[in-house]
């Protein structure tokens, strides 16, 4: 049984259309990745999960509870790790923790015990009795990732939780996560960082424009696409009109499904190819025409590759794309209670 | 006699709703003073600013004309009852701030996905920490009035100074609060602030008696909650405590004690009615 079954929600912000029937299922126990770009829909899906948020249509069930009727109940079983860490600058770590131990209600023996053992797991130890107004971007994270974890909760969600943090930050979630995971814990996690999602997730969901748009995992979803994925370049930087000449040129071989010029790259030719084999025709097709060869790279489909079959862009393209497209002061009054 | 499971269950799921709203209100209370030991300076300015009116508004009218005042009571006498009720006033005006900032930072967010055995404990922590600051801050202008020469109240006119300035400070409380999820920001918040704070200060009966105003400023000055704050706390320093008696000789009719603090209360009553729904609505 999912752990979250998501039905048919919509949720509008004004004219802006954020969920459009997006459709989900978290299985029990999973590390599920929801990996869409920026202005997708991802946070708006986790705030509704977190009921902090009610959809203009749509069932959600979260825990086997409908959210939108045993909030409080939902809301005892998850913790949720927010994009943007909202800290109390003033507090230190330990008083927020004791904080949020207190707003879940737990006994302060067992507060304080779970608060040690977050420290010594999380490593804060050295500034946990500093102000959180002196932490940085990764001690802001790993506190706010005790927060949630402090009342143990079956769920556990996180918006982009690795968002802007350095290496070993990073490690240290990842690692906490997957334990986490082992533990029976089950996770959801957003990110739009396709190596998070390929490192961490067993499953998961591409949203774009508010859908839900490939399920499953991500190796099923790769195998799922097939063939190998060819890079060519004629030179470093080519243009419009050299790209096109070889694409039509390329597009004749057996076995070449298919090419895209990406513009983006210098006008390099991203392929789509049956397989290994298929490089010695593309090799001898150049030579005949009295082209040389720049770069020649061949891969498995990668979770881009996925991403792009699926929305006929890359997940750049798409960042890229929305970027100009968002009102972030809108986005931050709709955040605002 | 047989208590029924039910019963004794619902018993205890009573009392364990009870230290659960009492634990969640403590924390979030806690967090508040926190706040204030570690930036303390919202409480200091919070003292020296009616305590540079009272001194320098003090002297400014010291020479002021015999017979001017009611009772013939000096001029500073008369203005530490203005003086405790503005710095009262103007504590929990700013109650909204705190809650406007988490609003804004996201931290409200944290609040909200806590089970909270009731979301009105964020309100409530926020009453709590203002009513006590505010009496504090009115307690160290009492005292300073004190010892300026300028009287302090008996014990029953102690009590009568407190509760008034209790239900002046819930009715500011509540309103601010409901201007704190009503306003998109904290500019807003601190605009409408800024322009209510002084204007009500001088339409009111803190600086000077009604019959010292020109007619449209005694009917704003009449009409002025902070009037009705006011004019108890002064019978209160004035002498032996007699709340039948009449303390405001307003222009639509004479006022008594008893109907100042009739007024404060219904107003505390229907400012917390009215931001109910916008409070249930912004915390639901």
């Amino acid at each position: 049984m999912p752990l979250i079954e998501l039905k048919e929600l919509e949720k509008s912000y004004g004219a802006v259309k954020a969920l459009r029937g997006l459709n989900l299922n978290v299985p029990k126990g999973s590390l599920f990745g929801l990996l869409g770009p920026n202005g997708s829909g991802k946070t708006t899906t986790l705030r509704i999960i977190c009921t902090l948020l009610a959809p203009d249509s749509g069932q959600v069930q979260v825990v086997g509870l409908n959210a939108l009727k045993k909030a409080r109940e939902v809301r005892r079983a998850i913790g949720y790790v927010a994009q943007d860490v909202a800290i109390d600058k003033i507090l230190t770590g330990r008083e927020l923790l004791k904080l949020q131990g207190d707003l879940y209600h737990l006994s302060p023996v067992y507060r304080d015990q779970r608060i040690e053992e977050l420290i010594s797991r999380l490593v804060m130890s050295d500034w946990i009795d500093r102000r959180c107004g002196s932490y940085s971007g990764g001690m802001r994270r790993r506190i706010d990732l005790a927060s949630g974890l402090l009342h143990q909760p079956q769920l556990l969600i996180l918006d982009e939780p690795t968002v802007g943090l350095d290496i070993e930050s990073r490690s240290t979630i990842w690692q906490l996560l997957l334990e986490l995971k082992n533990k029976g814990t089950t996770i959801l996690l957003s990110s739009h960082y396709l190596e998070e999602i390929e490192a961490l997730a067993d499953q998961m969901a591409i949203i774009d424009e508010g859908r839900v748009i490939a399920e499953g995992s991500p190796k099923n979803l790769k195998e799922k696409l097939g063939g190998d994925r060819v890079t060519l370049r004629v030179r470093e930087f080519s243009d419009e009109n050299e790209a096109k000449k070889i694409s039509k040129l390329l597009e004749t071989i057996e076995g070449v499904r298919q090419v895209v010029i990406n513009q983006l790259q210098g006008f390099s030719l991203n392929l789509v190819v049956d397989d290994e084999s298929v490089l010695k025709c593309i090799r001898e097709k150049l030579a005949s025409a009295d082209l040389k060869i720049f770069a020649l790279s061949q891969s498995r489909p990668s979770l881009d590759d996925v991403y792009l079959q699926a929305t006929g862009r890359t997940l750049m393209d798409a960042e890229l794309e929305l970027v100009g497209q968002r009102d972030m002061k809108l986005e931050s009054k709709n955040a605002m209670r | 006699m047989t208590i029924s499971t039910s019963a004794v269950s619902s018993l205890a799921s009573e009392k364990s709703s009870f230290s659960d709203l009492m634990q969640e209100t403590f924390a979030l209370t806690r967090r508040l003073f926190l706040q204030l030991a570690r930036r303390p300076s919202t409480l200091v300015a919070g003292i020296l600013q009616p305590l540079i009116w009272l001194v320098l508004f003090g002297a400014l009218f010291s020479n002021a004309p015999e017979g001017l005042l009611p009772g013939g009571m000096s001029y500073g006498r008369f203005l530490g009852a203005g003086v405790i009720v503005f710095t009262a006033f103007s504590g929990a005006l700013n109650a909204g701030l705190p809650v406007m900032f988490d609003r804004e930072f996201g931290f409200l967010n944290r609040l909200l996905v806590a089970p909270l055995c009731s979301r009105n404990s964020i309100v409530f922590a926020s009453v709590i920490y203002i009513t006590t600051i505010s009496l504090l801050q009115s307690l160290a202008i009492m005292g300073t009035a004190s010892l300026l020469g300028y009287g302090w109240p008996g014990p029953a006119g102690l009590i009568l100074v407190c509760f008034t300035l209790l239900l002046l400070v819930f009715a500011v409380t509540a309103l601010s609060l409901g201007l704190a999820f009503a306003l998109p920001g904290h500019i807003e918040l601190i605009a409408v602030i800024f322009v209510a704070n002084l204007p009500l200060l001088f339409a009111s009966t803190a600086l000077a008696p009604l019959s010292f105003m020109p007619s449209w400023l005694a009917w704003l000055a009449a009409i002025n909650p902070l009037t009705f704050a006011i004019e108890p706390i002064r019978a209160a320093y004035a002498g032996p405590l007699d709340l039948d008696i009449v303390l405001i000789h307003a222009p639509y009719g004479d006022v008594r004690g008893f109907d100042c603090l009739i007024v404060l209360t219904l107003l505390t009553i229907g400012l917390f009615l009215l931001i109910g729904p916008l409070l249930n609505r912004k915390l639901a």
